[in-house]
């Protein structure tokens, strides 16, 4: 089996063909008058996941969420939590928690009584909830703000503590609606790496929503790509970068080259194809099967491109000559826009690996493009 | 910005002021005249005050008043905070819209219309006029504006509020007592204030409605000035206006200080 990019951990329970699926959506619909906001969608999510649902804003996201928290019901189809059905069973029953957007924090009262809501309701017992409250304020680092209502507190804490509230009751799974949306860039990429650990300490399904792939390529074990009210593609974050299942997929994460052309040659295995614009021929290694003057995109990422002054010796690599357009410095990388001989642009990056160069790339330069046969992927949808 | 002030705007303060406030400004003045004789200062006292509260008529007609003041608007404040919630979350029933516009048009209803009409209501039904039909009355016209008031609080009330006290395992009621009602709280108790004063100056739907035995104030003072105007009547005016100006400071001052505090907190936890 190929294997792509790098993963975290040990954990595939949706190759093992005996796992049973945690979260099981049964083909799922979900429409508001005339709007269809999911659409007959089928999703299995696995005990311990930490699952993203990655989509524009509109795609359906949040109603896939709100539905499996019981604020909303499927117009038809069927969601089971555990092998159990929950059609009918209104969200004060359901055994998952959410964190909101907004926190959602009671502002009448402290950050204790806010952690403390959820266990009072299940009727436990004071010296228990103490004790628990004490946990979660130690879990989230944030002990010394007990007695503070939240609006004496900074962004940063009020999402720790919406996030020890839901997570007070042990749900079996939680649900994490945009959770770190309001967070400052710096703050956004550390929270990501303390919710990763919350739930790996805690053991606990997460499925959360989002509209940043980087946050969704961070965190989670698998994502599913959603477009209007559909699953486009659910993988491992690597796969879906590296093998995005259609074009919109490719288009969706990072950033891509997308050259249109026809088959010109189909072999067993790699094929070439015409590009639309003419005067360029790509050689690319594909295991799907294509038959002669198939309509075809070619799709490759800036970084997997090579650039330089000299054309490659390697007479197996695709190879072609233009200007260059434009230059986006980045720090860590820069990004080169290059003006084809035919008329394409092409996207390539490379990593500022060095600090010093000598003599480096400027606006107007004759460049070669060039890549392997397998650094691209071939897509017929 | 100009923060100088020029003699054309002091003009303009003052003689607005004076216009506003200089018929109350007399009748507290006059309230502490010696003399019966309203228009005539005698020098300072304050025996009008103590003959007051001798005077049955007066005092009996303020305890209704309160009386209904505070049972129409507790009433009142009940079902407008009901109407004004199944206005603002149920906003897909057919003739939403047919209701809407309906709680808004006592407000602007004459009185004398409002009055004539519980009138006639009362004589159909042979409702025996009285207490309770004043009561009633002032439910029906006050509890619109206890509706607006907690209808404009309820637009900006964030939802997910309550969807999170569901999702942490509160039943609706529970959700609502424990969180709607107390974040929506200080709008309750403003309508509340807000149908108790309405109560205690109507004189137009009172006199419509009221029937003997339940004579409310400003239907009593009312009936008194027509036999002339007594210090008497000067000294319970005084008292009334400061019930209610102490009232609307206090309110503002809650407001106020509860506003300084919410933005002293803010800065604070973002030094943290």
């Amino acid at each position: 089996m190929e294997s792509f990019g790098s993963f975290r951990r040990k954990f595939a329970p949706w190759d093992d063909p005996a796992a049973k699926p945690y979260i099981r959506f049964e083909n799922v619909t979900k429409t508001f008058g005339d709007f269809t906001a999911v659409n007959d969608l089928s999703l299995d999510v696995f005990n311990r996941e930490f699952f993203a649902l990655l989509g524009a804003s509109g795609c359906g996201k949040s109603t896939l969420l709100r539905m499996l928290a019981g604020f909303e019901e499927p117009t038809s189809g069927r969601i089971l939590l555990d092998g159990q059905d929950l059609r009918g069973i209104p969200p004060y029953r359901r055994p998952v928690n959410m964190m909101f957007q907004s926190y959602a924090l009671f502002p009448h009262m402290t950050v204790e009584g806010n952690i403390a809501f959820g266990l009072k309701q299940d009727g436990m017992a004071k010296s228990e909830i103490d004790a628990r409250v004490g946990e979660m304020l130690k879990l989230v680092k944030l002990e010394q703000f007990a007695k503070r209502k939240p609006h004496q507190l900074s962004g940063g804490q009020r999402q720790r503590v919406a996030l020890a509230r839901a997570v007070a009751k042990r749900p079996k799974v939680l649900l994490l609606d945009e959770p770190l949306g309001a967070l400052d860039k710096k703050l956004r990429e550390e929270t990501q790496f303390e919710l990763m650990d919350l739930q790996y300490k805690l053991g606990l399904t997460f499925m959360v929503v989002t509209h940043d792939q980087e946050e969704a390529m961070t965190m989670a074990d698998r994502i599913a790509v959603m477009d209007h009210g559909r699953i486009m593609q659910v993988a491992t974050p690597a796969e879906v970068y590296e093998a995005p299942a259609s074009k919109f997929v490719a288009d969706f994460i990072g950033n891509v080259n997308l050259l249109e052309g026809a088959v010109e040659k189909a072999g067993s295995g790699e094929v070439e194809i015409a590009a639309a614009t003419q005067g360029l021929t790509i050689r690319a290694d594909t295991s799907k099967a294509l038959s002669s003057g198939q309509n075809v995109w070619f799709a490759i990422r800036p970084e997997k491109i090579r650039i330089g002054r000299e054309k490659p010796v390697d007479a197996s690599f695709n190879a072609v000559e233009g200007e260059l357009w434009d230059i986006a410095y980045f720090g860590d990388m820069t990004v080169f826009h290059v003006r084809l001989d035919n008329g394409d642009l092409i996207k390539a990056s490379s990593l500022n690996a060095v600090r010093k160069v000598e003599n480096p790339l400027t606006y107007d330069d004759r460049v070669w493009v060039s890549f392997d046969t397998d650094a691209g992927l071939v897509l017929t949808a | 910005m100009n923060t100088t002030w020029s003699r054309f705007n002091i003009a303009s303060v003052v003689l607005g002021f004076a216009f506003l406030y200089l018929p109350i400004v007399l009748l507290v003045i006059y309230s502490f005249n010696e003399s019966r004789l309203v228009t005539v200062w005698a020098g300072f006292s304050t025996k009008w005050y103590f003959a007051l509260f001798n005077n049955r008529g007066l005092m009996d007609a303020a305890w209704v008043t309160a009386r209904v003041g505070v049972l129409s608007a507790s009433i009142a404040t009940v079902l407008g905070t009901l109407a004004a919630i199944a206005l603002t979350r149920y906003t897909r029933f057919r003739g939403r819209l047919l209701f809407s516009g309906m709680i808004y048009a006592p407000l602007v209803m004459p009185e004398v219309i409002t009055g004539l009409s519980l009138l006639l209501l009362f004589v159909a039904v042979n409702f025996d006029r009285g207490f309770w039909t004043v009561t009633l009355a002032h439910i029906t016209f006050s509890m619109c504006f206890v509706a607006v008031v907690v209808q404009s609080r309820l637009v900006t009330f964030d939802r997910s509020l309550e969807e999170a006290a569901m999702d942490l395992g509160a039943p609706p009621v529970t959700t609502f007592f424990k969180i709607t009602l107390p974040v929506i709280l200080p709008a309750v108790i403003s309508g509340w204030m807000l149908a108790f004063t309405l109560s205690l100056d109507d004189l137009v739907i009172a006199s419509f409605t009221s029937g003997p035995g339940a004579t409310t104030l400003p239907m009593k003072i009312y009936s008194q000035v027509r036999l002339g105007v007594t210090p008497e009547i000067n000294a319970i005016c005084t008292i009334l206006i400061a019930i209610v100006a102490t009232g609307v400071i206090i309110a503002s001052l809650i407001n106020k200080r509860r506003e300084v505090q919410r933005i002293r907190d803010e800065q604070a936890a973002f030094r943290i």
